[in-house]
């Protein structure tokens, strides 16, 4: 990306366009990542509620997969995750193996 | 209306703090945050102390804020905000605004209970309309982890480090809950993210009165507490279990405890999982640890007996 | 019509912001600048004006708060002094990088230690690289119409920035003075609606102040702020112009005295400059050609205007009521920037005068006059920079 000059700046550097950080994609940070095993899954959405960053996809009060931009790999939701029957719906695997 | 507090109901609404904000994986403090927002069912502006929220938040042309959001130092996200939110009243009184809008506003530890405390005091004093929320990580972690007074009893900081002949902070940490409760504001309250809905409910209070309002809310940092990036909210829940995080309000001066452990934890429950107290746990300290918990214990009692007076 | 009144400084001061009617107030008090927000505190509780006061607990949470509503989207003032504005330090340089146009009324006093109340101009060259924009006013009624065009200068759509109107405490601030008030209507006229840039309560947009800027891009933002800075004069030389058309009152980027065919001269700031005036005219009628520059526009400083109103002297004292100690007075740093660029220049001296409120007086220019009259016949000059004034 083009860096911009000084002419070209917002006077008082004011953000004028909220939310932009979502350009801003934290997948990258990621060691660990988390897995979702659908058939464990009771949909209590503690994971969504907990995730640091915004990272789990819910549509129409259902669970959907993991944002993998986003998500940084810290490990909550799999912590926090009641899973079914004491068998866990999120476990976390190290990446790039 | 509020929207209804089941997490079916809050997943439909948008993120008013949005992904590829830059806070470390697995603090506690964006979690705060959505919440506070997830609460919030007004429009709203925000202003933010300096802290690791703040710079991790905003960066160049990147912020994660989707409602108005305002930085301008450490000490006056109080005093700043009282600025906002009085011309917004100067703008309704003149016909130029018409909306209902909220302001709420954010500070770590060190930039509400040290350098801030003054300016905080004086907007709670002044009335403004506004919920403060402080994010408890009990130190300086921006800078690197050094001792504000929100800093627990004993705990390795980098100001006070835990060394051979003084084993970390010695003094046990201020009140700040109930020193903003004493201002006599309509609600001031004391929460933790584990304990969502309660957290929840009490935005929406304190979103009902108009005027002053105070919240205190724990935030693990698993770099600051050198615990693991998967913990925080099970250290929150291990916080609240064993009082040493008691969840209650003060609403109108009366104290009402919220969440009661069904048993109540030793703190070292709590402490144990986090490298900055590891030295508690070494031969030698036991008295310092001890002392913890007396104190744990003894501020609980009183908040009990506040409660049961009814003041 | 103008209506002449016998006013003090302050109150002067408080009429000019109440004709604005600007929407915030900081109020915090402070020696010698107090009255001043006290008399407008009594216009908003007298219904006076629409203005909200936020009656602060400190100067800085009154910068702070100043900051919040500018930001906010609206018309916003304060007035300090002395420790006030030294309170103020960090969140000056945050208006102005924020490009807040707050108008602030600095009535200047001495800074502590000693504690001392009295006019010196310590605090506001304290503030002089803060990004404000600085000017300076001789008597009521020029700190009277500097505050009115304040407001033009500092909301101007190209400028949006942040300024200090700067009198000295007791000297003006206290003094009951003859001068000419504007009629309301000619006032709120002549500044105009405010006219937002980027509020905050433009719900509809949500926009952040305040982002961390790294090294990528803070260099950037500064050379951008110093542009801005470049366009204040003409800007100011405008709004001058039309105060002129209403008032009759002519100002420019600072004033001259009787300085066209001048040998010698003063330079010195606000008050000062009066007492300088009346000596000048002693020292004409003895033949002596003696002359007077009075900086106005302090910030930005105009270097090539007052360089090429000073090239024709011969020696020049440069008058400063603060000291940057170690160094010179900070007007006099100033003006020999300004002179070091023309091929032949006059000899510069500095005095210091009039520290913690010492009276600065017609013998003190007389002094100072001979000196120079000595140095412009081929004297030598004994000492640069001297204290006068003061006792041994
Ligand atoms: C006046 C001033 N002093 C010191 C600092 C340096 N500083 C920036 S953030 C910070 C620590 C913030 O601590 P806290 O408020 O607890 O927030 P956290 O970073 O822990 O989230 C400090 C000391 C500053 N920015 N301004
Ligand atoms: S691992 Fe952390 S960031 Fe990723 S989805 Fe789970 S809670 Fe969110
Ligand atoms: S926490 Fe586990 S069980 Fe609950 S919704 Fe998430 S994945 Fe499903
Ligand atoms: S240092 Fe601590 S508080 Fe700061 S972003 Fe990292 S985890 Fe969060
Ligand atoms: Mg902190």
């Amino acid at each position: 990306m083009k860096q911009k000059g000084w002419k070209e700046l917002v006077p008082g550097a004011v953000v004028l366009e909220g939310g932009s950080a979502c350009k801003f994609k934290t997948g990258s940070w990621r060691a660990f990542r988390p897995v979702w095993i659908e058939e464990n899954c009771i949909q209590c959405l503690f994971c969504w509620i907990y995730c640091p960053d915004m990272a789990i996809k819910v549509k129409d009060g259902k669970r959907g997969e993991f944002d993998y931009d986003y998500c940084k790999g810290c490990g909550i939701c799999a912590l926090e995750c009641p899973g079914k029957k004491g068998k866990k719906a999120i476990v976390m695997e190290e990446e790039g193996k | 209306m509020a929207t209804p507090l089941t997490l079916k109901e809050l997943s439909k609404k948008e993120d008013l703090f949005t992904h590829g904000h830059r806070m470390c994986s697995g603090c506690g403090a964006p979690i705060v945050v959505k919440m506070v927002l997830m609460a919030t069912d007004y429009p709203v502006i925000a202003a933010n102390a300096t802290g690791c929220l703040e710079v991790s938040s905003c960066i160049s042309e990147y912020t994660a804020w989707k409602i108005p959001w305002i930085h301008t130092a450490f000490e006056n996200a109080a005093a700043t905000l009282s600025g906002v939110e009085t011309m917004y009243r100067s703008l309704k009184k003149q016909g130029k605004i018409d909306k209902d809008v909220k302001f709420i506003a954010f500070g770590g530890d060190g930039g509400t209970y040290d350098i801030g405390f003054q300016s905080l005091s004086g907007a709670m004093e002044r009335g403004h309309d506004m919920i403060y929320v402080c994010y408890d990580n009990g130190a300086y972690m921006n800078t690197g982890i050094q001792r504000s007074s929100a800093t627990p009893l004993g705990a390795d900081t980098t100001t006070c480090p835990a060394g051979s002949v003084i084993p970390g902070k010695l003094r046990a940490r201020k009140n700040l809950t109930k020193i903003m409760a004493a201002h006599n504001i309509p609600y001031a309250a004391q929460a933790s993210p584990s304990h969502w809905m309660d957290l929840m409910k009490k935005v929406q209070k304190a979103h009902s009165y108009e005027g002053p309002k105070f919240l205190n809310v724990l935030a693990p940092c698993n770099r600051g507490w050198r615990s693991k990036t998967n913990d925080a909210i099970a250290l929150c829940k291990l916080a609240v279990n064993s009082c040493y995080w008691p969840l209650y309000e003060i609403e109108n001066g009366v104290t009402k405890i919220t969440s009661t452990p069904r048993e109540k934890a030793p703190v070292a429950d709590f402490m144990k999982p986090q490298g900055r107290f590891k030295h508690l746990f070494e031969p030698g300290n036991e008295a310092l640890l001890q002392r913890v918990q007396e104190e744990v214990d003894a501020e609980w009692e009183k908040l009990k007996n506040a409660e049961k007076c009814g003041c | 019509m103008a209506k002449v009144v016998a006013v003090t400084g302050n109150e002067a001061c408080a009429n000019a912001l109440r004709q604005v009617n600007p929407d915030v107030c900081g109020i915090y008090p402070i020696t010698p600048q107090t009255d001043m927000m006290q008399r407008y505190a009594s216009f908003i509780s007298d219904g006076k004006v629409d203005t909200e006061a936020i009656l602060v607990e400190s100067e800085h949470s009154s910068m702070s708060a100043c900051i919040g509503a500018s930001a906010a989207g609206g018309r916003v003032i304060t007035a300090t002094s002395s420790q006030g504005l030294a309170l103020m330090w960090e969140m000056l340089h945050i208006a102005s990088g924020d490009r807040l146009p707050i108008i602030m009324p600095v009535v200047n006093r001495a800074l502590s230690a000693p504690l001392n109340i009295h006019g010196d101009h310590s605090d506001a060259m304290g503030a002089r690289d803060t990004g404000w924009i600085q000017i300076w006013s001789e008597n009521a009624q020029e700190a009277y119409d500097n505050t009115i065009q304040a407001f033009r200068v500092g909301e101007h759509m190209d400028i949006r920035l942040p300024v200090m109107v700067c009198l000295d405490g007791f000297i003006i601030s206290h003094s009951i003075e003859r001068m000419e008030y504007l009629e309301d209507a000619e006032v709120k006229n002549f500044v105009g609606e405010f006219k937002n840039l980027y509020p905050l309560l433009d719900l509809e947009k949500p926009k952040s102040y305040g982002p961390l800027i790294l090294t990528d891009l803070y260099h950037e933002y500064k050379r951008a702020q110093h542009e801005v800075m470049l366009k204040v004069k003409d800007v100011v030389l405008d709004v001058a112009k039309d105060f002129e058309k209403m008032s009759g009152r002519k100002y420019g980027l600072f004033e001259t005295y009787r300085l066209e065919d001048a040998d010698i001269a003063l330079v010195i700031l606000n008050s000062a400059a009066g007492t300088s005036k009346d000596v000048i005219d002693e020292f004409r009628n003895k033949g002596i050609k003696a002359g007077l520059l009075k900086p106005r526009l302090f910030r930005p400083f105009p270097y090539e205007e007052v360089a090429e109103a000073l090239k024709n002297t011969k020696a020049v004292c440069v008058l400063d009521r603060s000291d940057s100690f170690g160094g010179y007075g900070p007007l006099f740093m100033e003006i020999s920037s300004a002179l070091y660029q023309l091929k032949e220049r006059p000899v510069l001296i500095n005095k210091i005068y009039g520290l913690g409120g010492r009276d600065y007086l017609p013998s003190h220019a007389e002094l100072v006059l001979n000196e120079l009259h000595g140095i412009a016949q081929g004297g030598k000059i004994n000492i640069i920079k001297e204290y006068i004034g003061v006792r041994e």
